[in-house]
């Protein structure tokens, strides 16, 4: 197959501002993705072994500033331990949301066509706005899941955590924006007390 | 036991967002969800975050 030629530095160019918001997600700080996009780019021009062709530069960009958020994440772990304060006990957190007998305190609501969301600019200021409210660890778990699509072994890894605290963070993670959008765009749909 | 609880049944709609359900997991489930709005909103919550978050990566 004949090898397409690198991509110039421009073409890699245009691909930053995706990079940079894939990577403020990850990393919640906006000099931190600065610097792996950049760390991402270097290494796509220096090494352009991996270039399949220009279909696929945002994919293989993608794939090198993963691997790179996760250095990065590793690096900020080490430096800085994540803190568990109190609002990160997870079980506590989900326990508030039933009775003792297993029911919703809240039944959810019926979110109607939720889809037309995405059709909304607004919408998605509300969805980073209700990510960013999450505790901090649980945040990072539910990203390395939804967004970096890494399994649950991985994020155990990563957090150094047990598998079943993993799965409770996630759960966690869920059951936090689901309330949060529940409230800040979905408006008041629900609320319905379950009748007991 | 049969018969989950809305935090039971949640705790297992989250989880399959992680690994498919074992066969009795999925009939309990199911079980429950024939009689439960709550959770069949939740579950259809769930899937809605997912998919939002994937465009919200995905979008430029």
């Amino acid at each position: 197959m004949p090898q397409e030629p690198a991509p110039s530095h421009a073409e890699l160019e245009q691909h930053r501002p995706y990079l940079l918001r894939y990577a403020r997600l990850q990393l919640r700080a906006a000099d931190a993705a600065e610097d792996v996009v950049q760390e991402t780019l270097l290494a796509a021009l220096e090494n352009k072994s991996g270039f399949a062709g220009r279909s696929q530069l945002r994919t293989w960009l993608t794939g090198i500033l993963k691997h790179k958020i996760i250095d990065q994440l590793r690096r900020q772990a080490r430096e800085a331990p994540l803190p568990a304060g109190p609002d990160e006990d997870p079980d506590a957190a989900i326990d508030a949301l039933f009775h003792a007998d297993g029911h919703w305190k809240e039944m959810p609501a019926d979110w109607g066509k939720p889809d037309e969301a995405f059709e909304n600019k607004a919408f998605w200021a509300v969805l980073e706005r209700c990510q960013e409210r999450l505790p901090v660890k649980t945040a990072r778990a539910f990203m390395l899941r939804e967004m970096m699509e890494l399994s649950t072994e991985e994020i155990c890894k990563e957090l150094a955590i047990t598998q079943t605290n993993c799965w409770v963070l996630l759960h966690r993670a869920r059951l936090g924006l689901r309330e949060c959008l529940g409230a800040l765009w979905f408006g008041n749909l629900g609320g319905r007390k379950k009748p007991r | 036991m049969i018969r989950l609880t809305c935090k039971d049944a949640a705790r297992l709609l989250s989880h399959a967002h992680e690994q498919p359900l074992g066969g009795w997991q999925r009939q309990r489930l199911r079980l429950h969800l024939a009689i439960c709005d709550g959770c069949v909103n939740f579950k259809r919550q769930l899937a809605f975050i997912r998919e939002a978050l994937r465009r919200l990566r995905d979008s430029e």
